[in-house]
C-alpha cells in the first residue's frame, strides 16, 4: 500500500523558499532542524528581518508626534504597513485595522470593549468548543463583569462544529444555540490551532447576523493559510497575530466594522488614543488611534508588512497547496506508527496534525523528537477544554509551513518510529 | 569541603552518564532508572502530592524518617520519571540540611542541562524546588519542636 515515491510538489519551489530563511540552516543537538512548530510561531524569512532591523538602522523615531522628518518616515512606514493589511483582508477603509500586540491583546479588546458597549445580566456569548484560551478567558472574564453567560457550540468527533443544535427550531432552549432573545456575540475561531480544521465561518456568521448577533472572528491559525476577505466573510471583528504569518512577535491586528468600533469604547487609555485632555473629561482620537494607546510596535508593524507582502509574492494559494501535500503524506505516514491515532480528521484541515499514540506520553516524544532535530509541539496546546473532550491530557502536535518538505515529514516519521521503540 | 554522601553520588551518576556518548545510550539508561524508582504507595499518588510546572505528570511524596527526608516518586511520563528517578537517588535518605545546601551542577554535567532551562513545559526545577521546599519545611518544623 505504501509507495517509497515522495509527492511531486510541481511547480512550487521550496527550495527557493527556505533560501529565504536563515534559521532552517541551525542545527540542533548536530542535527538539520525541522521546525514543525509554525501554529505556535512561524519562522521569519530574511525580508521582514531586514524591514525590521533596517527602521531602527534608518528611521526609528516615534510616530505621529515629531514634525521631524524621521519621526514622519517612520510614520509613514507604519502606515504603509495599515494598508498593505487593508488590502490583504479586503477591509473597506484602513482606519478599520488595529494594531495590537498579537490575537491574545485583540481578543481582550474585543471581549472588554464589547462587552462594555452589549453585555447585560442574563445576555449570552456563544464560542465553540476548540477554542483557544485566548478566545475563551477574554469572554469569561467579560461575562463575569456583566452577569452574563458562556455559551459553547459541541465539537464533534472528528473534531468539527456540531452545528445540529444551531438549526433546530427550538434552538432558543438548547444549551448551546444562538438565542434570538440572548445571543449578543458570537467568537469563533477560523481554523482550530490543535486540530487544524478550517471552520465554515461564513456560513455561521451569515446565520447570527440574521439574529443581529455581532461576530467575531479569531483568524490566528488562518492568515498564514487561507486567503482573508474580511468583508466577504461578514464578520463584525476579525483577529489574527503577525508572528504566526511570518511577521515579527508582538504583532497583531483587530480588523473591525467601521460602524461597530465607532460605537465600541476604548480598552487601554493613554497617549495617541487622546483628543483633549483635562482633568475632568477627556475625548478620545479617530479610528483607529482611539484603541493604540501608548507607542506601537513600529519596527515589528513594519516587518509585518513586509510579512504580508512576501507571502502575497510567493502566493498563500500555492504555499497552501504546498501544505496539504505535507499534511496528507504526514496523515499516510504516521498512521503507519503502531497505536497512532489523529486527533482532528475533519475533511477541511490546515497543515497541522495533532496525535497521541497509545502508551507513549506526549512529552516523552516531544523530547525525544527534540534530540534528533525536531521541533514539534506537545502539551494542550492552550485548549484543554478541546483535550477534555477528546479524553487526552495532551497531544504531539506537528504544523507546517510553505518551507517544510516532504523529506522532513519522512524524517518525523522515522525519528518517531525510533522514539517509540525506546519508549515501549 | 568534605565530600559527603549526596555529593559522592552526585559524582557516580556523572560517571554513570558519561559512558554513553550519545544522546539514544543516555536517554535509553534515563529511561533504565525511572523504571528502576521503587513504587510509590497508592495512597501517596494524590493531587496534593502532584509537581505544578510539569507537563507531566509527576507526584513527590516525602516523609521525616530518623531525621532524614524519605523521598518517593512516581510520574507517567517516562523520561520524566527517570529525572525523577535521579533526583530520589541523590536526595533519598538524607538530612533537610544536605538537601538545602546541595548544588545541582551534577544535571548540567549529565548532560540534562536543558532540562534547567525556565521553560514552562520542564519539570526538572519545579521537582527541585519541590524538593527543597520540603527540606525547608522539614527543618523549621524540627528546630521549632
Amino acid at each position: 500500500m505504501s509507495t517509497k515515491a515522495a509527492p511531486v510538489t510541481n511547480a512550487f519551489s521550496v527550495e527557493e523558499i527556505r533560501a529565504q530563511f536563515p534559521i532552517l540552516k541551525e542545527l540542533i543537538h548536530g542535527k538539520p532542524l525541522v521546525y514543525f512548530d509554525n501554529a505556535a510561531t512561524s519562522q521569519k524569512p530574511r525580508r521582514v528581518i531586514k524591514a525590521e532591523s533596517a527602521y531602527y538602522a534608518t528611521i526609528n523615531a516615534n510616530v505621529h508626534r515629531g514634525v521631524h522628518t524621521l519621526s514622519t518616515k517612520a510614520t509613514e512606514a507604519q502606515e504603509a504597513a495599515r494598508e498593505i493589511i487593508r488590502r490583504h483582508i479586503n477591509a473597506k477603509h484602513v482606519h478599520e485595522v488595529i494594531f495590537t500586540s498579537g490575537t491574545t491583546a485583540s481578543m481582550n479588546l474585543a471581549a472588554f470593549s464589547l462587552g462594555q458597549l452589549l453585555l447585560k445580566k442574563g445576555d449570552e456569548v456563544l464560542i465553540s468548543g476548540m477554542e483557544h484560551h485566548a478566545n475563551i478567558v477574554p469572554w469569561q472574564m467579560a461575562c463575569e463583569r456583566h452577569g452574563a453567560k458562556l455559551k459553547v457550540i459541541p465539537v464533534t468527533d472528528s473534531g468539527e462544529w456540531d452545528l445540529k443544535p444551531q438549526r433546530r427550531s427550538d434552538a432558543t432552549d438548547s444549551a448551546t444555540s444562538f438565542s434570538a432573545e440572548r445571543t449578543r456575540i458570537l467568537a469563533i475561531s477560523h481554523v482550530s490551532n490543535t486540530l487544524g480544521t478550517i471552520n465554515p465561518v461564513k456560513k455561521l456568521i451569515a446565520e447570527a447576523k440574521k439574529l443581529g448577533i455581532i461576530t467575531v472572528v479569531d483568524g490566528a491559525q488562518a492568515i498564514a493559510h487561507l486567503d482573508i476577505d474580511v468583508q466577504d466573510l461578514g464578520c463584525d471583528l476579525y483577529a489574527f497575530s503577525g508572528h504566526k504569518a511570518y511577521g515579527p512577535t508582538g504583532t497583531g491586528v483587530l480588523y473591525g466594522r467601521e460602524e461597530l468600533l465607532e460605537r465600541m469604547p476604548p480598552w487601554q487609555g493613554g497617549g495617541e488614543m487622546i483628543d483633549t485632555v483635562t482633568f475632568e473629561k477627556t475625548t478620545y482620537a479617530k479610528l483607529p488611534f482611539k484603541f493604540e494607546a501608548g507607542t506601537p510596535h513600529i519596527a515589528g508593524i513594519i516587518g509585518l508588512g513586509e510579512a504580508i507582502r512576501w507571502m502575497e509574492d510567493y502566493d498563500k494559494a500555492s504555499m497552501a497547496a504546498h501544505e496539504h501535500i505535507l499534511l496528507e503524506h504526514a496523515t499516510k505516514e504516521l498512521l503507519t506508527v503502531d497505536g497512532l491515532r489523529i486527533i482532528g480528521t475533519a475533511k477541511n484541515k490546515v497543515g497541522v496534525i495533532s496525535f497521541v499514540i497509545e502508551g507513549v506520553h506526549h512529552y516523552d516524544l516531544g523530547t525525544l523528537l527534540d534530540q534528533q532535530g525536531i521541533a514539534v509541539r506537545t502539551g494542550h496546546h492552550c485548549t484543554q477544554p478541546l483535550m477534555e473532550r477528546f479524553s487526552v491530557s495532551g497531544t504531539t502536535r506537528a504544523s507546517f509551513a510553505c518551507f517544510n518538505t516532504v523529506e522532513e515529514v519522512e524524517v518525523m516519521v522515522g525519528a518517531t518510529r525510533k522514539a517509540v521503540k525506546m519508549l515501549r | 569541603m568534605p565530600s559527603s554522601q549526596l555529593t559522592q553520588t552526585q559524582q557516580e551518576l556523572v560517571s554513570e552518564f558519561a559512558m554513553f556518548s550519545d544522546w539514544q545510550d543516555r536517554y535509553e539508561h534515563l529511561i533504565e532508572l525511572g523504571k528502576d524508582l521503587p513504587l510509590i504507595a497508592p495512597e501517596h499518588k494524590t493531587d496534593d502530592n502532584l509537581v505544578r510546572g510539569c507537563q507531566s505528570r509527576v507526584w513527590l511524596h516525602a516523609a521525616p524518617q530518623n531525621g532524614n527526608i524519605h523521598f518517593t516518586a512516581d510520574s507517567d511520563a517516562m523520561i520524566t520519571k527517570g529525572i525523577v528517578a535521579l533526583l530520589v537517588r541523590v536526595y533519598n535518605d538524607r538530612t533537610p540540611q544536605e538537601i538545602i545546601g546541595a548544588s545541582t551542577e551534577f544535571i548540567d554535567q549529565i548532560g540534562l542541562r536543558a532540562h534547567l532551562s525556565p521553560n514552562r513545559s520542564n519539570g526538572l526545577v519545579a521537582m527541585l524546588d519541590q524538593m527543597k521546599r520540603y527540606a525547608v519545611a522539614f527543618s523549621s518544623s524540627t528546630n521549632a519542636s
